[in-house]
Order: C-alpha cells, then structure tokens, then sequence
C-alpha cells in the first residue's frame, strides 16, 4: 500500500488501462456516470443474462455502485446515498466483469473468485465509507431512473456524480487491502 | 391510572425517527475523535475525518447520516398504571414510524415478507419489545438498525464449562470475521445467559444502553474493557481498511440461565450509531 495516500481523477467509462494503473490503497475522485445496483436490481440483470435479452445499460467500461439512496428532498437529485455491504453481490460479479464491467463500488471485502475475475479480465474494486450517506450524496448531481422502477429504493439509476471519493480495495494485480492492512495492524 | 394519548405517541415517535437519523450524538461524534487520536493507520485516520465530516454535513444540510435508516427497533417500557388512549400502543408507534419515515425522506428498508420480498413502503413495521414495569411513565428507546451491521449478529449455545474464556473467544471471532461488513468501529452488544430467545433480545437491548455508562455490576465491567481491548487489536480499523479501532464500545447484558446452559449472543450497531431515547 503506498502511503500516503495518492489520489487519481477517474473518468468512467473505464478501459483496460485506466484500472491497470492503479493500486491497492489509491484515493480516487470519480467524474462522470455510474449506475446504481444492489440486491435485487443484480438479480434481474442475472435473469436477462441468462435468458440472453438486452440489458438497460451496456456494461462495457462501466461502474457500478452498490447503493440504495434514500428518497431526495425538493430541488435535489438524491438523498443520503453511502454504499451498501458488496459480499452480498458476489455471486453475480464475476459474470458481469467477464461481460466488461470495469469496476464496482461498495463497502466490505469480496470473494476470492470476484477478485480472481478482476485479475483475469482486468476490474477493479473500489470501497466507499460506509455510514457516510450525506458525504457521498452531495457528490451526486443528477440520478436518472434506467430500469426496474418497482424496485424502489433498488432500482436501477444513472447518477452523474462530481469527485466522488473512494479508495481502491482491489487491483488488476489481485491484492486485496482488506488482507494486507488487517495483517499489518494486528498486534498480539 | 395516568392517560396518554395515542396521538401524542405517534407524534412523538415521528419525531424520534427523524431526530435519530440526521443528528450522530455528540458523544458519538466524541468517540470518533479521540480514535482519531489514537489511530496509527493513515487511511484509517482518514475514515474517521471522513465520519465527523459526514456528521456535519448531515446535521447541517439535512441529509440523513446513512442511507441505511434502518429497521425501527424500539424497546418499550410502558408503567402498568399507563392507559394508552385512543388505539393501541403498537399501532401508534407504527403510525409515528410511517410518518417520520415518510415526512423525513427516510428509506423504506422493510419487505413484508422473508421470501416473497415485498417492500412495504412506509418502513413498518417497527421490532416493538414491550416490558410491563412497574409506574406510570412510558419510556421509548429508538435504535434505527442498519442491515449491514445486522447481518453480522451471531449466536451460540456454549458450555458452562467454556466459561469467560469461551465467551471471549466467540465474540471476538464473531468481530473477526465480520471485519469492515458491519461498518467498523462498531458497537458491540453482547447478551450472556437467559433462553435461546431471551439472549439475543439481551445483545440488542445492550446497543440501547448509553454511551460511556458501564456495566453496573464491577465483574462485567472489567469483562467489557477486557473484550474492547481485544477487539481493538485484531487490525480491522476504521471501515476494515487497517488500524486500531474497529469497536468503541462493548456493552454486555446478562440474565439468569438454566444449569446446562451457557447462551451468548453478540448484536453489533455500525459507527452511524442512531439512538434515541424519550420518557412520557
């Protein structure tokens, strides 16, 4: 982990060598689209793919962030909107970084096989701070609905967010900050 | 016989939810910078800014803290001289959560049912535990409960001869394997003793007790800092990423058990430690 902490600017959509020159423990401000997705919405996504129908958003270099904001106030596009735990998501992951998803943002460490997926076809995974709701919501500046309406608080949206930040938890290399930095400051 | 108003619960249950979930207590706000302090991790001592900054912001921009606004528990200590008038108890507490939800752009975070899944749309029903006590006061606590923090509550059915070391050994794994999921530093409850049921109510109703108050009993006290400092050496830090706080408190509630028996439970709350607690 380089210290001290480095920060990127990151501008989705993502290519190969955007995620590959970053590391495990990096500080990005992310500047563009990102699109909202967590338990339910992954399960649809799961039903499209597997029944081959149109997805409602191409995957290609995108992000996807693991959040299920609470409702706006009037004249804002968005409330509270921290990430949620991304474990729950790892079943479904290594599938959608095989189809060109390039990163995903949560809180929480992931599975071995979605951090052997992101070594093989080059996906990052970056963890906001949990519990910071207010924080992450000012950066979002818009949110348009894309799918599953009915999902509420689960629907699929397109939020335009502005330095964003969060800190990269697993690179292209394969390293996980969770096992490196738990390692590092236990004491017995 | 003292009468209160169904209304007046509602109203004032309303107010609970909204007031829990926008404004991080002081004391709260307190732990994060004497961790602050004691960190040694560069990243973790940058979560922990990050969390007094996110608890400004909320308070002053009127965001709520997390976009978890939890389940709404409520334990309830109503006087056997307390008459509710105009409906019953539970119902006005689940008409305040509705509308304090609604009113205060608070998430709907409760599906009807385990399997089918379907929300319910108004954040009800609140977990409502009642107590009869003795008087004529009605005493509301409000946890609003994040799921995250929830999802890593654990349970066990040890031996009497496990003993002190084997309720230490099983919280702090419980905490271990949790690592940042429950959104490190946590609360931690633990209930020791009473039935299956009774424990794990007890590890919850210890995430009620206030911030900085001890155990009364001296013995688990002693067990209380004894199990934070443990804790505070697995490494997990701030949000998992490395360091030295991961808990900033441990709270134990203990009940009377049967001779076979040794039931511990461990129930965590996040760092967005969202309590409230009003007598009438």
């Amino acid at each position: 982990m380089s210290e001290p902490v480095r920060t990127i600017k990151l501008k989705p959509p993502l290519n190969d060598s955007d995620v590959s020159s970053l590391q495990i423990g990096d500080k990005v401000l992310i500047d563009g689209a990102i699109y909202t997705a967590r338990d339910a919405a992954h399960k649809r996504l799961f039903e499209l793919i597997e029944t081959k129908k149109d997805l409602p958003f191409s995957l290609k270099g995108e992000v996807i962030y693991y959040v299920g904001p609470t409702p706006p106030r009037p004249g804002r596009p968005i409330g509270a909107a921290g990430p949620t735990t991304s474990y729950r998501m790892d079943p479904y992951t290594p599938r959608l970084v095989e189809l060109g998803l390039k990163a995903t943002i949560g809180k929480g460490p992931r599975a071995s096989a979605v951090i052997d997926a992101m070594k093989k076809f080059k996906a990052i995974y970056l963890v906001a701070i949990g519990g910071t709701g207010a924080l992450l919501g000012r950066q979002v500046v818009k949110s348009e609905l894309i799918a599953f309406e009915d999902l509420g608080t689960e629907a699929i949206r397109r939020l335009t967010v502005r330095d964003f930040p969060a800190i990269v938890a697993n690179d292209v290399a394969g390293r996980d900050i969770f096992k490196e930095a738990v390692a590092k400051y236990a004491t017995e | 016989m003292r009468i209160i108003r169904f209304e007046d619960i509602a109203e004032q249950t309303k107010r609970m939810c909204m007031e829990a979930t926008y404004n991080l207590s002081d004391s709260m706000v307190k732990k994060f910078q004497s961790a602050q302090q004691a960190e040694t991790s560069p990243l973790g001592k940058e979560v922990l800014q990050q969390l007094i900054d996110n608890s400004r912001i909320a308070r002053e921009e009127n965001y709520p803290i997390c976009q978890d606004t939890g389940d709404a528990v409520f334990f309830v200590e109503i006087g056997q001289d307390v008459h509710v008038e105009g409906g019953s108890l539970v119902d006005a507490i689940n008409k305040g959560v509705a509308n304090g939800y609604r009113e205060g752009y608070l998430r709907f975070s409760i599906v009807a049912d385990p399997l089918r899944r379907k929300n319910t749309g108004d954040n009800t029903p609140a977990m409502v535990t009642l107590w009869l006590v003795p008087g004529d006061k009605l005493k509301l606590s409000f946890l609003a409960k994040g799921g995250g923090c929830e999802n890593m509550s654990a349970f066990k059915m040890l031996t009497p001869a496990d003993g002190v070391k084997g309720v230490k050994e099983f919280v702090v794994s419980t905490i271990k394997n949790a690592g940042g999921n429950p959104c490190p530093p946590v609360f931690v409850g633990v209930g020791l003793g009473g039935t299956f049921d009774q424990c794990c109510m007890l590890a919850k109703k210890a995430l009620l007790r206030e911030i900085g108050e001890k155990h009364p009993d001296p013995f688990y006290a002693q067990l209380e800092a004894e199990l934070l400092s443990e804790i505070n050496k697995l490494g997990i830090g701030p949000m998992g990423l490395g360091g030295r706080t991961t808990a900033v408190e441990v709270h134990i509630e203990t009940l009377p058990c049967h001779i076979t028996s040794l039931p511990v439970a461990v129930n965590m709350d996040c760092h967005a430690h969202r309590q409230k607690t009003v007598v009438l």
